[in-house]
């Protein structure tokens, strides 16, 4: 897409893993700035938190295989399904893919040498760490783990003894980071772009972040004051949302929705736009519909902006709010639906081939369409009320997040693995690893859908007899599920560790940016700032050497 | 499974199943169309790939119909829950208080109870407030739900059709043992119910003792 930018004038520079800057071994980490390495960071960050948060939910599974006390009591199931939410929202789910994967390769996907800020993307990082420490230390603190859900709903979170005020300073410094990384990559996209490179020559998952940069920097404002003040009232009793103290636990539910609604386009967008990428390299040819794909994803992020009060159903709005919100959260579907139609299409008269990226985007775009249509269901409003606040909720929203987000986030580890890294993974152990989480996922989430629509609330940690084998299969599918991560971890490791390098440019045949460039890539990314003359994923059908399939052992 | 027991699960049941199917249609559709793809244009099979940019006709079909059809179940939603959204006039009028972690009922003539008793084929008006932090007044067996506040009053209202018991859940976190917020409404024949209540105040007499867990949701 771009002429030769990949011949070095004065001979091969180092890779950004070996560049020497002002510092040496880890403070070259922790200071640096360059946007590779602080993706890094993230990365390692990242992954720790989900490996808790996979434990506390491991934990919870186990407790539930079967009716009554199994493992631990009441009062640690209600923490441990907190914290599960905090750790996997704030810290795994919402940072993600921008944070890793955008900071790593939104630069070199338009050609640019860093972001806008770079000095303040390792801030963000420092906000982050800062945040996910304090989260870690309310854990550990005398009072106890939060046990008011990762909502924090009022009053019971004014009034319950356990540590939520640091847990929601905890997260309102999460906030800034993501405040911060969001405005970094606006600019970002809209200054930096490589000459050529106009909107519609952007690839689809710069689009996606850029969508995403923009909810996180108007809407997480909103989260942020709102904790703010719940801290206050827990601490100086004034009357805000406590309605002992004359305050409306209905507008705190407002305020806290008006920001973790489209916090849920926060994590869904990124991962569409892992999907975009992938799709044409594996089908071998163009994306269907780039222009609708692209636009698809500000409108979800304009409409998924309005939507917030279909969590609110059950709360006793008036007629008239609950009909223009169920009616929006209807609309919102359209652009999602768009999307996996378009990327259905592009499977069309391709050249697919099935490497461990390749399936986890599939599998992203079934569980994904299983979770978008249940949550149609949820928008109609009478069915809404019957299984609101039941596990037919939290099936939807982990085939949303994690069947979606999560398998996004894995597809693009796979996928820019080696590049990152210089090192490639097993592929069939890679494989085994995803059969494992696919099926693994499905087994512990689809039970949840049948339970939930027979009537079990969500956050019990006790149950009617009647429900115990849809719990036991959901426990046994969490087994499955845990052991394909952690496969899938140590095949990754393995291949880290191993002292066999990787530098072929372009294993997988990609046609955006950075597989032009060095593997790993260079310190500052390009030899030379590329010029762009084409939209991406144009396969040139009739050139042989852009259909030669590199072999990838 | 659908075999509710009150005036709104016919409704509810129905709009479920229409958008059980129109999921179902467009989830096969595209998963098959995937899988079907995926074999058809394997590597090995179809080495050489043939761009197809884009379709304005099928772009513009797959905008068009899919919007119809949740307009569709938009509205049936919607209609379904106007039905719940007012109580008749002639409604029995029940007030509930929840607490941590039970369920109180009073009755219009002063009497208070436990558990919930209510004649069959009759519309229930149930006025709900709490009296500590927010919980959810669920009864699956009826398809309502509603959040209950402190200091503040919401209202529920259902008409039972088939004498029995059901399950009553809280469905909103309300802390250590909101898992154990469980109570029972006893839907009684209008004799059974009017003899109930006109006997002394605070009494669970016909209250069945057995504890097992009838028609939650068969």
């Amino acid at each position: 897409m771009s002429e030769a930018i990949a011949v070095p004038k004065n001979g091969k520079e180092p890779s950004y893993l070996d560049y020497q800057g002002k510092h040496k071994g880890l403070l070259g980490w922790i200071l640096s700035t360059d946007h590779k390495r602080i993706g890094i960071l993230y990365l390692v960050a990242i992954i720790s938190f989900f490996l808790v948060g996979m434990t506390f939910g491991f934990l919870m599974r186990l407790e539930l295989i079967a009716p009554g006390r199994t493992i631990m009591d009441a009062q640690t199931y209600n923490s441990f399904f907190t914290l599960h939410g905090v750790i996997m929202i704030f810290l795994f789910v919402i940072p993600g893919i921008p944070a890793v994967f955008g900071n790593f390769f939104l630069p070199i996907l338009i050609g640019a040498k860093d972001v806008a800020f770079p000095r303040l993307n390792l801030l963000s990082w420092y906000l982050y760490i800062i945040g996910g420490l304090l989260a870690v230390t309310s854990i550990l603190m005398p009072g106890g783990p939060m046990d008011t859900g990762w909502t924090f709903y009022i009053p019971y979170s004014v009034r319950t003894g356990t540590n939520v005020s640091l847990a929601l300073f905890a997260a309102f410094v999460l906030g800034f980071s993501s405040i911060v990384t969001g405005l970094n990559f606006v600019t970002t996209v809209h200054r930096m772009r490589a000459p050529g490179m106009d909107w519609f020559k952007m690839p689809l998952s710069v689009w996606s972040i850029y969508s995403t940069a923009w909810v996180q920097v108007l809407a997480t404002p909103i989260i942020g004051i709102t904790f703010l003040l719940v801290i206050v009232e827990r601490a100086f009793g004034v009357g805000l949302f406590d309605p002992a103290l004359g305050g409306d636990p209905v507008l705190f539910q407002h305020l806290f929705w008006i920001y973790s609604h489209p916090a849920v386009y926060i994590m869904i967008l990124p991962a569409m736009g892992v999907v975009s990428e992938i799709i044409p390299v594996f089908a071998r040819r163009t994306i269907f519909g780039y222009k609708f794909i692209a636009m698809s994803s500000i409108a979800i992020a304009l409409f998924g902006s309005l939507v917030w009060a279909h969590h609110m159903f059950t709360a006793g709005m008036s007629n008239t709010g609950q009909f223009i919100f169920s009616l929006l959260t209807m609309v919102v579907a359209i652009p999602s639906a768009i999307k996996v139609f378009n990327w259905t299409a592009t499977l069309y008269k391709g050249s697919i081939e099935l490497s461990t990226p390749m399936l986890f985007v599939l599998a992203f775009i079934f569980q994904f369409s299983i979770g978008g249509l249940t949550g149609v269901m949820q928008g109609v409003l009478s069915i809404d009320i019957m299984i609101h606040d039941t596990s037919f909720i939290v099936a939807h929203f982990h085939y949303v997040m994690f069947g979606g987000t999560g398998f996004g986030l894995f597809a693009a580890l796979h996928y820019w693995f080696p590049k990152m890294f210089g090192k490639m993974y097993n592929e069939r152990v890679g494989k085994v690893a995803f059969w494992h989480l696919f099926v693994g996922f499905n087994t512990l989430y689809f039970p949840m859908f049948i339970m939930g629509w027979l009537g079990m609330p969500r956050r019990y940690f006790d149950y009617l007899p009647e429900f115990q084998i849809y719990h036991l299969i959901s426990t046994i599918g969490s087994w499955i599920l845990i052991a394909g991560v952690l496969i899938m971890i140590t095949n990754l490791i393995k291949a880290l560790v191993s002292g066999k390098k990787f530098t072929e440019k372009n294993p997988w045949g990609g046609e955006t940016l950075e597989w032009q460039i060095e593997t790993p890539p260079i310190h500052e990314n390009f030899y030379e700032i590329p010029t762009v003359h084409e939209t991406p994923y144009q396969y040139k059908q009739n050139e042989s050497e852009t259909l030669k399939t590199p072999e990838v052992k | 499974m659908f075999n509710g027991a009150s005036n709104f699960s016919h409704d509810v049941d129905a709009i479920f199943l229409f958008t059980l199917a129109v999921s179902i249609f467009f989830l096969v559709l595209i998963t098959g169309l995937m899988i079907y793809f995926v074999i058809k244009y394997n590597r090995k099979r179809n080495p050489k790939a043939t761009n197809v940019h884009s379709n304005m006709g099928l772009e513009i079909a797959w905008t068009i119909i899919p919007t119809i059809l949740v307009l569709i179940m938009f509205w049936y939603g919607w209609m379904g829950y106007t039905d719940m959204s007012e109580a008749p006039e002639d409604a029995l009028t029940i007030e509930v208080t929840a607490q941590m972690w039970k369920w109180g009922f009073k009755y219009e003539n002063g009497k208070t109870a436990d558990s919930l008793y209510v004649p069959v084929n009759k519309a229930i008006k149930l006025n709900l407030t709490s009296l500590d932090v927010n919980h959810a007044f669920y009864i699956p067996a009826f398809r309502i739900k509603k959040d209950v506040y402190p200091n503040q009053s919401r209202m529920v209202w259902f008409k039972s059709d088939k004498i029995g018991k059901y399950d009553i859940a809280c469905a909103e976190y309300c802390g250590l043992n909101h898992s154990y917020m469980y109570n029972k409404i006893n839907v009684l024949s209008e004799k059974d119910f009017n003899e109930w209540l006109a006997t002394g105040v605070n009494t669970d007499s016909l209250a069945v003792k057995d504890s097992t867990t009838q028609v939650i949701s068969n």
